[in-house]
């Protein structure tokens, strides 16, 4: 078990200086999602352009993964058609279980520092739960 | 046991099991204690020797078993000080025995407009059970507020007297969180003279501190024994036996029942009318030797233990940047120590110092709205017990300096 390995200095980066941190105004979608066991929790607006994620913003309140991973999310999110999205948050949902192959890891950018999560399972939830939000905006139908 | 030297390390199996290589460092008693080996023991003694089934067979190794159960409602009549006898029901811990007292007397005494009063430091498990019977009973809670010192309001607790019909109290002795010692005296005597009947919450308190039932006077106690060295699926309810007497059966079966008929049945004796089917009869022979071990630890120095442990690692502690406690000042009597530090997710100092072996818990602790009350979503949580030591409390002061070197605090 390898702290630094889960700790990663963008991790961390990410998770003191959080990427679209904030409100956006008029928001098309939003989505509350919440882990009672910790008391992580998010929530997150996106503005729609047809089929794509136009605009992204979250606030909310967690530990280091669940920043970091929400705010690489709203990197990577962004410009993204709904398609594209949930390709993307099954490709993330493997890496943080260890189960994306190694060449798979290279178009992830910055999140591929979340592999470091997989070692540690009770953490696995913290990566995940600002990608389930968004999927539940994503789905928001009003 | 002297005041910060663990008295007992190797009386705890678990204890010598290593984390990632290294020592444990067991600081979540308050969630469940550790065992000792003469609970564990007991428990597989029984199963060897003396396993049957109690109360029903006639055969030597059923009354044997039938002895060994009872046998500890004897010994927590004694430790617990209870007036009389049949007031000790056994029940699987602290949420089971709420659920009891909320269903079986809540149900039938409860009416529109009725007030329940909680506080606002209470566990989920004395809160989520008041609050479904409310709901279908009509009747209203209220709580007492904690003041900024994490203590309970009794100026607030007192005028809710005034202007409503209190039925029951139901407040916790030792905060879970806080580590709050609460004036449950005080608190019973101002019920009683409304004519309202009083719960005390002793899951934190039964562990750590002398508790004399027959003093405080409540109309119902509670206790679990997983966190006083006993196994898990263990605890019981205390019970005023005429208010016992007048509740209906909670759950229904074999055991329970005088005589049954196709189309009805009579009730056995207490505590019987509240023991339906196979109790966790092992685990209550296990809650017995946990008795004795805490009988010869002596509570008064347990108490003290905990306290100085508490108080020690608060000190030590302070020093910490960005560190905040919540909780009493002079150590705990519940032996917990509530913090967050500034920058620092609990969740993740959790992870951290799990790599070095040290067990807190961190997260709600099953308290959300006193959460909310503190201002935080989360803290870390330390509780000490009988067998934690002043080299515990250091291993803790490293694992916190390894947080701030891992987290890159006062770095960024």
């Amino acid at each position: 078990m390898e702290l630094s390995e889960l700790y990663r200095e963008v991790i961390l980066t990410h998770a003191t200086h959080p990427h679209h941190y904030g409100e956006i105004e008029n928001p098309d979608k939003k989505a509350h999602g919440s882990n009672p066991l910790c008391g992580d929790s998010f929530d997150i607006e996106i503005k729609m352009d047809g089929d794509k994620i136009a605009e992204i913003s979250f606030v909310g309140a967690g530990c280091s993964i669940s920043k970091a991973s929400a705010s690489m999310m709203t990197e990577m999110a962004r410009g993204k058609t709904v398609k594209e999205f949930y390709d993307l948050l099954d490709k993330m949902e493997k890496l943080v279980r260890g189960e994306l192959a190694e060449k798979d890891t290279e178009e992830l950018g910055d999140l591929a520092a979340l592999a470091g999560v997989s070692a540690f399972p009770i953490r696995v939830k913290c990566a995940i739960l600002p990608w389930k939000t968004l999927k539940n905006a994503v789905e928001d139908d009003g | 046991m002297n005041s910060l030297s663990g008295c007992c390390k190797k009386d705890f199996p678990t204890l010598k099991v290593k984390v990632y290589g290294k020592r444990l460092v067991y600081l979540d008693s308050a969630a469940t204690s550790l065992k000792p080996e003469s609970v564990i023991e007991s428990i597989v003694d029984f199963y060897s020797n003396h396993n049957a089934n109690i109360h029903r067979g006639v055969y030597l190794l059923s009354q044997e078993a039938t002895e060994l159960y009872e046998k500890t409602r004897t010994k927590l009549k004694k430790f617990f000080n209870t007036p009389k006898e049949g007031e000790i029901i056994y029940t699987s811990g602290t949420t089971a025995a709420v659920n009891l007292v909320a269903s079986s007397w809540g149900r039938t005494s409860l009416g529109e407009g009725d007030v329940i009063v909680l506080s606002g430091m209470e566990h989920h498990s004395n809160m989520v059970p008041w609050q479904i019977v409310a709901r279908e009973k009509g009747a209203k809670l209220i709580y007492i507020p904690v003041t900024d010192s994490g203590e309970l309001d009794l100026e607030e607790y007192k005028l809710i007297f005034k202007n409503h019909s209190v039925k029951i109290v139901a407040v916790n002795h030792i905060s879970n969180v806080l580590g709050t010692l609460n004036p449950v005296e005080e608190i019973v005597r101002q019920a009683h003279r409304y004519g309202a009947l009083v719960l005390i919450d002793g899951a934190q308190s039964a562990p750590h501190i002398p508790v004399d039932i027959s003093r405080i006077d409540p109309d119902f106690y509670t206790v679990s024994g997983h966190k006083m060295l006993g196994p898990t699926g263990t605890g019981f309810l205390y019970g005023r036996k005429e208010i016992l007497k007048s509740m209906p059966p909670y759950q229904s079966g074999g055991d329970m029942i005088e005589e049954v008929s196709l189309k009805n049945a009579t009730w056995n004796e207490l505590p019987y009318k509240f023991e339906a089917g196979t109790q966790n009869i092992a685990g209550f022979v296990g809650l017995g030797a946990a008795v004795d071990y805490l009988i010869s630890a002596g509570m008064d120095r347990v108490r003290k233990h905990g306290e100085e442990l508490s108080m020690k690692a608060r000190e030590m502690l302070s020093s910490v940047k960005g560190i905040k406690f919540y909780g009493p000042e002079k150590g705990s009597p519940g032996g917990v120590l509530s913090f967050n530090i500034e920058g620092a997710h609990p969740h993740d100092i959790g992870t951290i110092l799990d790599s070095e072996g040290i067990a807190v818990r961190t997260g709600h602790h099953c308290a959300q709205p006193l959460m909310k009350r503190l201002g935080v979503a989360a803290t870390v949580r330390a509780s000490f017990y009988i067998y934690n030591d002043e080299q515990d409390i250091e291993s803790l002061y490293s694992g916190i300096h390894k947080v701030a070197e891992v987290l890159k605090l006062g770095v960024k």
